[in-house]
């Protein structure tokens, strides 16, 4: 079928709501998702048959196909049809591995539902977890795809029995996670049962497929495809059961249309005023209601310049539409309006609400950006920022091998930072060094790889992985007092812990900025705040630390807000035992005095007044440094579970538990990311290679004692800092 | 002699020094001077230097702020330290924080004043000194907005009274904020505020270059000023608040205001 006209029909579907479906497909790593989504462009028309299962088409980026694993996210839309009723299925590719978490978090707010594949021989996996409980959380809901079923039979050579007993372990493990991470209302609903018709199983691979209902249907019993394989005629298998059959039969069934899932989601995903009028066009997915459009993706085009991807859930985008970016206060012209086909984008004149589409002309777009038409532009409350699950807890630094190439470094920095928001670029003016903090060792790998690309194929140093650290607290500190430069104002202010359930509302967007002071007081109350200090947040800071406004009645404090919630950020950012940025604090303004004057408390004095009364009252409330922990899951078979659990506690690390799953057993614990640099050799030689591992950051502690004062020199050593932690007299200040 | 004797350099140039400043300077082991908190046009180190026979420490913002004026206390420890200051020393608030240190740490200090732009202004104005409520500052635009000058103008307008503005510099950026700039910042929040504080129609007196040979002096309304071309910094403003009939007179003669006043 012509490409062309495949285009036409689905852009006529588009606007028939009940006949569309935006999903994704997410997976543990190497569980064969892509080779499945590849079965299904197949399908549409863009890819001849034959090619799927090699082709791999959304893999189109060269590193991706080289490694074989995924990294970008990319979109289609695809047609389906069932019965003889055509549907669109708009899919988001999203990547399967650990280190790119953020950017499967991010794909997630424009899908309703997501196929998750796991591996028949492998079972649930640790991220077959995490990904399921990003879906969850996002209210995104699940269907079950158990793949690779033809390794049980040709290569594990079970009996169906024993087939059947592991099938049954996979659902019943899968169920286990919706359980433990679906929302009251929804999980009961979503668990996925053969009978109902959420459960598949199949080969990607060799691109068969089927449902219950779908193998009864057919007459075709599971002993029919294991005497297949015996026979070898396997190749019939997707004639008689096609992969996308199953696949997209099942979506169309178990999915909600955008009519239906905006009435749920938009509560989650969008904190605004439901009864307003943009609340109700999004509920209802209403066309003619105000353009309302979630960015989840920024990419740059060499040609095109910067393509905005999102989901459209209410009213219409056209070409040359006139719409504004909320968190980057700009109004633009909409210069071009299209539609994924693999990885082409196709110009299409308009598209309407409920659909992905991809925008030319937002130079500002970033992922997590909210649009709106310029009418609504100043009513619009935005959608909460898009959370990552993960932070960047390990750096390097990076310089151009030749000098004069410095300036395409940079270029392609900038566009790498705008591609990938969980990749932080960071310039030390200071020593002149670009740094790269991403999630993991191969993330930053990939990041250096795409440096080179983008930068015209630049040769590029990197430094050895160092790990990023933070700096807290465990006391109250006292009620620190610093004067400005000039001596003529001065600020009072105190520090102590956060509470780790504020921590957490903050981590899972339940304690956003965007509120607004009222809605955030109401959140803070009920997690046990104090009521003077649930009303007078002032700032969220990114690595989770508070201002709080605790003064009465000072006079011109209102001017000198924003320059001490400036101050408050500078503080953060780099703490006093070793300038890692700060974490989990509350910072309470207790008292200030400001100069009569307005030039005379511009932020060239208030700012570092603030700081130093920051850092000065930490530095007295038992200050400790957090290390970054990883959760690490270890597959491998039973002779080498000893190995991989002792070397596991000898790093510091410790089990949490070790589950027997047909041959393998997994071991899951937590390591400190300081001690994984090279395990993978380690883990290769003590296990001869048969152990399968991955590591997710899972949270910060307090480093242990006799480690702190190590890493705190080591850093300031390389930060070129005097040997000693400043005494708190170097900040605060006698009156 | 351990001491820091703050000298007022006046304004405009090296010849706005009292005699007695001078015979300070001379008489000094070490000569300091700061030329941020406020702009000496036609000032010249070198001359100044040849003047005096002394050499002049340039010191910065940082240096007096941050690091607390370490140098000139450090100075004053061992001999007579002398810190030149444009317009009178005392006048510019920061420097008040040095002074008071030095006493606390024993140090002695003593004033030598010149001639102030606070009195020049006002007295080029012809507007009476009794007559004046708080004096405000407008910060450059580039700064994080204030009302506070907005303000301040208003409540001393409340009790009849006149206010000065200063208008602020950046001597790092050779940034002097022109009368034309400091009224726009206001009429800015005039637009957001609408109390009818700063208008077109508002009375103002726009004052450049006291001190110097040829200051301009000229009142009216905004409208009017907003056009007026004032030349060289620096410049400085006053909203006069009820007028006495002799000021009226004052304005009308000394500063081109219209006629009408005098009603």
């Amino acid at each position: 079928m012509p490409k062309f006209r495949q285009t036409g029909d689905i852009l006529k579907l588009m606007s028939s709501k009940e006949d569309i479906r935006n999903i994704g497909i997410i997976a543990h790593i190497d569980h064969g998702k892509t080779t499945m989504t590849d079965s299904l462009l197949a399908e549409a028309g863009l890819l001849s048959p034959k090619i799927a299962g090699e082709a791999r088409a959304l893999d189109y980026l060269e590193e991706e196909q080289k490694r074989g694993i995924t990294i970008k996210t990319a979109n289609i839309s695809l047609l389906h049809e069932m019965g003889d009723r055509p549907y669109v299925i708009n899919l988001i590719d999203t990547p399967g591995h650990v280190d790119f978490t953020g950017k499967v978090t991010r794909a997630l707010r424009a899908i309703d539902g997501a196929v998750v594949v796991v591996d028949a021989v492998e079972e649930v996996m640790v991220q077959t977890e995490t990904v399921t409980r990003q879906a969850l959380e996002e209210r995104v809901r699940p269907v079950l795809f158990i793949n690779k079923v033809d390794r049980l039979i040709r290569e594990l050579r079970l009996t169906p029995d024993e087939i059947q007993n592991k099938l049954v372990r996979i659902i019943r493990d899968f169920n286990n996670l919706i359980d433990i991470y679906g929302e009251p209302e929804f999980k009961e609903k979503w668990k996925v049962d053969p009978a109902k018709e959420t459960v598949a199983f199949g080969s990607a691979l060799h691109k068969w497929g089927f449902t219950l209902s779908m193998a009864q249907q057919k007459g075709i019993r599971f002993s029919d495809i294991v005497d297949a394989y015996a026979k070898d005629e396997y190749q019939d298998l997707p004639e008689l059961l096609p992969l996308h059959t199953a696949i997209l039969d099942m979506v169309v069934k178990n999915m909600p249309n955008p009519i239906e899932a905006q009435k749920y989601r938009i509560t989650k995903v969008w904190k605004g005023e439901m009864d307003s009028e943009i609340g109700q066009a999004m509920l209802n997915c209403d066309d003619n209601g105000p353009t309302v459009m979630c960015i989840t993706l920024a990419q740059m085009d060499p040609h095109a310049g910067l393509v905005a991807t999102g989901r459209l859930f209410s009213g219409s985008m056209k070409e040359g539409g006139r719409v504004f970016l909320v968190n980057a206060k700009k109004g633009y012209r909409v210069q071009q309006v299209s539609m994924y086909m693999g990885a082409f984008r196709e110009v299409v004149g308009e598209i309407t609400g409920g659909n992905i589409a991809a925008l030319l002309g937002l130079d500002l777009a970033r992922a997590g950006e909210t649009l709106i038409d310029v009418e609504h532009k100043d009513v619009m409350f935005p959608f909460e920022r898009i959370k990552y699950v993960s932070e960047p807890v390990i750096t390097i630094a990076i310089e151009p091998k030749h000098p004069r190439e410095l300036p395409r470094l940079v270029d392609a920095m900038n566009r790498l930072s705008i591609e990938d928001p969980n990749l932080v670029t960071t310039v030390n003016k200071e020593t002149g060094e670009y740094l790269l903090s991403g999630m993991g060792e191969l993330h930053l790998e990939i990041a250096v790889k795409f440096l080179k690309d983008y930068g015209g194929g630049i040769e590029i140093t990197t430094s050895r992985p160092i790990v990023v650290y933070r700096e807290s607290v465990l006391g109250e500190g006292v009620v620190a007092m610093a004067k400005s430069p000039n001596k003529h104002s001065r600020f009072w202010v105190q520090i102590e812990p956060l509470e780790e359930n504020v921590i957490k509302m903050i981590d899972k967007g339940d304690l956003a900025e965007e509120m607004g002071r009222k809605r955030m007081g109401n959140a803070l109350k009920e997690a046990g705040w104090p009521t003077d200090e649930a009303r007078n947040v002032w700032a969220l800071e990114e690595h989770k630390n508070i201002i709080v406004d605790l003064t009465k009645g000072i006079q011109y404090l209102r001017e000198a807000r924003d320059m001490i919630i400036s101050g408050f950020r500078w503080a953060c950012g780099a703490g006093p035992l070793c300038e890692e940025p700060l974490r989990g604090l509350k910072v309470k303004l207790m008292d200030v005095k400001l100069h009569e004057d307005p030039v005379h408390r511009g932020p060239a004095q208030v700012m570092p007044a603030v700081r130093r009364a920051i850092l000065g009252s930490f530095l007295t409330a038992k200050p400790v440094i957090l290390e970054p922990v990883y959760k690490i899951g270890v597959s491998v078979p039973a002779q080498w579970v000893g190995e991989s659990s002792s070397m596991i506690t000898r790093k510091r690390g410790r089990i949490l538990s070790s589950e027997q799953r047909g041959a393998l057993t997994t071991v899951t614990g937590y390591i400190p990311v300081a001690e994984t640099f090279g395990l993978s050799a380690e883990m290769r030689s003590a296990t001869s290679g048969h152990a399968f591992w991955q590591c997710t950051f899972d949270h910060w502690e307090k480093a242990p004692e006799n480690v702190t004062a190590e890493i705190i020199k080591q850093i300031r050593e390389r930060r070129g800092l005097s040997s000693d932690v400043p005494s708190p007299r170097k900040f605060i200040d006698e009156a | 002699m351990d001491e820091i004797v703050f000298v007022g350099l006046g304004l405009h140039d090296e010849m706005g020094i009292s005699l007695r400043g001078l015979e300070e300077v001379k008489t000094a082991d070490n000569v300091f001077i700061e030329l941020y908190t406020s702009l000496l046009p036609n000032f010249s180190i070198e001359r100044f230097e040849k003047i005096s026979g002394k050499k002049l420490h340039v010191v910065s913002r940082r240096e007096l702020e941050e690091e607390n004026g370490e140098a000139i206390l450090k100075a004053a420890e061992t001999g007579k330290a002398v810190l030149l200051v444009p317009g009178d020393p005392l006048i510019a608030t920061t420097h008040v924080a040095l002074r008071i240190q030095a006493e606390k740490i024993g140090i002695k200090t003593r004033v030598v004043h010149g001639a102030s732009i606070l009195s020049a202004v006002i007295g080029l104005s012809g507007l009476h000194n009794y007559k004046f409520g708080k004096t405000v500052t407008i910060p450059l635009p580039s700064e994080t907005p204030s009302e506070t000058p907005y303000e301040v103008i208003a409540q001393n307008k409340r009790f009849g009274l006149h206010t000065l503005c200063l208008l602020d510099i950046k001597v790092d950026g050779n940034r002097y904020m022109k009368i034309r700039e400091g009224l726009e910042s206001l009429l800015k929040i005039e637009e957001k505020r609408r109390e009818r504080i700063v208008t077109m129609d508002t009375l103002a007196l726009g004052i450049a270059r006291a001190g110097s040979s040829n200051p301009t002096v000229k009142a009216g309304f905004l409208k009017d000023l907003l056009t007026y071309d004032f030349g060289e910094p620096p410049h400085s403003i006053i909203f006069p608040g009820k007028l006495h009939f002799m000021e009226a007179e004052a304005l009308i003669v000394l500063a081109c205001a219209p006629e009408n006043l005098r009603r």
